[in-house]
């Protein structure tokens, strides 16, 4: 293969990462500034060039063989570069850039700058390479590799025992979606005969000949996304992630890590696409989400808790559109997704190293005034996040409310009133850090965050303003049309809109304290409690069942069994040796009669 | 005429008389003559199957005569140690009942 | 006629023989132990086979038997008392015993040759000593020398065995 500066491209976007991380723990490790900068260096040098490779049309990776067992087992390490990788690298490198300069400011006074970027990068290493792979294997490899950054990042303050219990969390909840991922991945491969995705598609029909093995596959794979997005039920580790400094959490749990499963069930739609059982599976899965992640967000206090949910909720319409069928709406949503939520985070972020680590909302308020462009920008990313026209927010939800309307009527009802508590819980953020009164002292110091910090702020803002625009998206990806004679929708969903937001600042103008007191709803529907009975019953079940095993087999059984056993035959051996002469001879007759017997009559 | 089986079915039922004296009888002497017994009839046996195999030159087939002779000398022997061996052990316990003698009992 | 004196000789074999095993006095079980080799010793005789039976007299009836008289004189074996008897063990040593009469029976049934009556001799068959003292010199020279050690050993371990433990 000839090796052209075409083809090394994508290789050296993938790799500078890397090689920053690798560079940072070896060489800079007390230089916590020059890594700092080395780490950004990197990523924008990858997002360059993604914006070079974006501009070409044909372009392809050189590709090396890893794992070659010919004909059985084929690992190559090659790169898919299509107009959805493609654009996947723009957002990820995009804005995982404008987060690494906002933590040059975030950052500046954490004493574990150098471990915090060589993460970082070592996170876009992974995350480039789930976008990049072409094959199964690859990403699966990257996959975890995604997990175990994640993990070492949301601990990255680990002294505090929630930010390593929310670390362990993480990584535990999503390596149980890894887990079915890799069983389908197991089955893909036992079918075809081949990881590589070009080749599942040639071989397609031997696996969708037979659709209990297609359902149950692409469920398995689908596994894997409900990990690592935050899917019900394995949503439990996302809002304890928001332990990990903001920077993390709107990199990693808002605009890409997240976008991994989304990303992923895109790849494979020719799998998910042949089963309708596995579709709607998809899109309950979605829709069930969506409204639960709103519900949980409109009694939380914290703020980075309150987006959490938000985001949780947001996948679950990514995933509806995917169950839906629209890889389209799904990709677009994710697309302006990354942008507002990554700008709600980043603004929330600023807030709260303004107000010295603060994140309750209740002792915040009254920063409008203080923290002008901060308000600006979280203002823009909430209006996004509700779907107001024209921000970007309101086409990609309103491709996917469009669709749900066109096919699945039930699922359209739950996605408006996700809509209608989505526009609740942001405006009561808005309303109860942002006006109003100042809380605490804290809020009334506050002051407008550094430059370096704003910038970023900026930059989102203006992509979650225009992003949505047809004239701009087009440029990007496959704008999603519905049938134009549903006005309906839109209407609809500027009804809940508004609904919500009336609601809202009704309820919330100007309170010192939260007058709504839904503990089923604060109490995240007690999924966290049940979870940890379950864990615990279940380990106590087994310690019973190896207790009762090692008591009763092995040591009355095996043990205590065998010297039993060789004490009775001993006792029973005994009796023969009677010292009567006579016995002796009448067994010795026995014993010639018996082998008289075999030997001549037998 | 007599045959060879009636020769065998002789020595057969002496080896049983035989067999049954040294299981049924407790005097060790008595159970040692029941073993003579025994031994003869093999001797008989042996002898019978020597007159029946008559090689060419028509004389019987002596080999087991021979034997025979060897089965009696040890015969002999053993007898005589054996006897030894119960005048031995009439000198220690004054018994010549087996079931007086059971010091192997586990 | 030699059926006749075969049937008479092997019958006082087998009476004496049970004799031997029934009789409660020791001196009487011997002699008719004695009796039962004579008519053994005729049997053999009966089969041309005269030093063997020659032999079984001398060496069985005459030194053997003698010995046990001398040992039940030394020992001074009175007739047995009466003990109990065990009655199961007795019979479960009857039972092999017969077991192993059926087995013998049979085995002799099924053999091919036992119908058939002993081929006639080619000449005068007087000469067997002469063939037995040359098969046992020639042929088994070595066995011979054997057994003469075993004797030897008998006859140093007879007299180990029942030494007085004086001194």
């Amino acid at each position: 293969m000839t090796f052209t500066t075409k083809s090394l491209l994508p290789w050296l976007v993938l790799l500078l990462p890397l090689t920053s991380a690798g560079v940072i723990t070896l060489f800079t490790r007390r230089r916590q500034n020059i890594s700092a900068l080395i780490s950004v260096a990197a990523v924008l040098g990858s997002f360059t060039f993604s914006c070079v490779i974006f501009g070409k049309n044909d372009i392809s990776a050189a590709e090396f063989s890893w794992i070659d067992i010919h004909g059985v087992f084929t690992v190559p390490l090659a790169f898919v570069l299509d107009d959805l990788s493609k654009l996947m690298l723009l957002v990820v490198s995009g804005v995982g850039s404008l987060i690494h300069i906002y933590s040059l400011g975030y950052m500046r006074d954490d004493e574990g700058k150098s471990r915090y970027f060589a993460a970082l990068s070592l996170f876009m290493f992974a995350m480039l390479g789930i976008v990049l792979a072409n094959n199964f294997v690859m990403m699966f490899i990257f996959w975890e590799l995604v997990g175990f950054t994640s993990y070492v990042l949301i601990g990255h303050w680990f002294e505090r025992d929630a930010a390593a219990d929310a670390a362990k969390k993480a990584f535990l909840t999503t390596r149980i979606g890894d887990f079915g991922f890799m069983i389908g991945i197991l089955m893909v491969w036992m079918a075809t005969g081949s990881v590589v995705f070009d080749d599942i598609v040639a071989h397609l029909s031997k696996i969708t000949s037979n659709p209990g093995y297609l359902t149950i596959v692409a469920i398995l794979i689908f596994c894997g996304a409900v990990g690592k997005s935050a899917q019900f039920p394995l949503h439990v580790w996302l809002p304890d992630a928001m332990e990990g400094p903001t920077p993390v959490s709107a990199l990693i749990h808002a605009a890409t890590m997240v976008a991994a499963g989304v990303y992923l069930l895109v790849r494979v739609a020719f799998l998910i696409q042949a089963s309708q059982t596995a579709l709607l599976v998809i899109a309950w899965i979605g829709t069930i989400t969506a409204l639960l992640g709103a519900l949980m967000a409109t009694q939380q206090s914290d703020i980075k808790r309150i987006l959490a949910y938000s985001t949780i909720s947001q996948l679950g319409y990514m995933f509806m559109a995917v169950g839906l069928a629209s890889n389209e709406a799904a990709m677009f949503h994710l697309f302006t997704h990354a942008f507002f939520k990554a700008l709600l985070f980043l603004a929330a972020g600023s807030v709260i190293v303004t107000l010295h680590h603060e994140q309750d909302i209740w002792k915040m308020g009254g920063l409008a005034k203080k923290l002008r462009i901060t308000f600006a920008t979280f203002a823009v990313g909430a209006l996004a996040l509700v779907g107001c026209p024209p921000f970007s927010g309101f086409f990609s939800k309103d491709a996917i409310l469009a669709l749900a309307y066109e096919r699945n009527m039930s699922i359209f009802v739950i996605g408006l009133t996700t809509a209608f508590l989505t526009a609740f819980y942001i405006s009561r953020a808005v309303m109860v850090a942002f006006l109003g009164k100042p809380r605490s002292d804290a809020a009334r110091a506050g002051k407008e965050s550094p430059l370096v910090m704003i910038i970023p702020l900026l930059i989102l803002a203006l992509f979650a303003l225009i992003a949505g625009l047809e004239s701009v998206a087009q440029h990007f990806l496959v704008v999603p049309h519905e049938k134009e004679s549903v006005f309906t929708v839109p209407a609809l969903a500027l009804v809940a809109l508004i609904l919500g937001v009336g609601i809202a600042t009704w309820l919330y103008r100007n309170r010192e304290r939260d007058p709504l007191h839904l503990n089923l709803v604060r109490r995240r529907f007690y999924i966290d409690e049940f979870y940890e009975w379950l864990i615990g019953a279940t380990q106590e079940l087994l310690a019973r069942i190896a207790a009762f095993f090692d008591r009763w087999i092995i040591d009355a059984g095996a043990v205590r069994g065998t010297s039993g056993g060789m004490f009775g035959l001993g006792a029973f051996l005994r009796l023969f040796q009677v010292g009567n002469l006579q016995a002796y001879a009448f067994l010795f007759g026995l014993g010639i009669v018996a082998l008289i017997y075999f030997t001549i009559f037998r | 005429m007599v045959t060879l089986g009636d020769y065998l079915i002789v020595s057969g039922t002496l080896v049983t008389i035989g067999f049954a004296g040294v299981m049924v009888r407790r005097n060790i002497i008595i159970i040692l003559m029941a073993l003579e017994l025994m031994l003869n009839a093999a001797n008989l046996s042996l002898v019978a199957f020597s007159r029946f195999h008559v090689d060419p030159s028509g004389a019987p087939n002596y080999n087991a005569q021979v034997f025979v002779f060897f089965v009696i000398t040890v015969a002999a022997a053993e007898v005589a140690v054996g006897l030894a061996i119960v005048v031995a052990l009439f000198r220690l316990r004054q018994t010549t009942h087996v079931e007086d003698i059971t010091s192997l009992k586990f | 006629m030699s059926v006749f004196l075969f049937w008479i000789f092997a019958l006082m074999m087998l009476v004496f023989g049970v004799a031997v095993v029934i009789n409660r006095n020791p001196v009487a079980s011997a002699l008719s132990l004695v009796v039962s080799f004579l008519a053994l010793a005729a049997l053999f005789m009966s089969l041309d086979a005269y030093f063997i039976g020659i032999i079984q007299v001398l060496v069985y009836a005459g030194a053997i038997m003698v010995l046990f008289l001398f040992i039940i004189m030394l020992l001074d074996l009175r007739a047995e008392e009466l003990r109990k008897i065990n009655w199961v063990a007795s019979a479960g040593g009857l039972a092999v015993a017969l077991a192993l009469m059926v087995q013998i029976f049979a085995v002799i049934g099924r053999f091919s040759l036992a119908k058939q009556t002993f081929p006639s001799l080619a000449r005068s068959t007087s000469d067997d000593v002469h063939r037995i003292g040359l098969l046992l010199f020639d042929n088994y020279n070595l066995p011979f020398q054997i057994i003469g050690v075993v004797i030897l050993v008998a006859t140093i371990g007879a007299v180990m065995l029942s030494r007085r433990e004086t001194r």
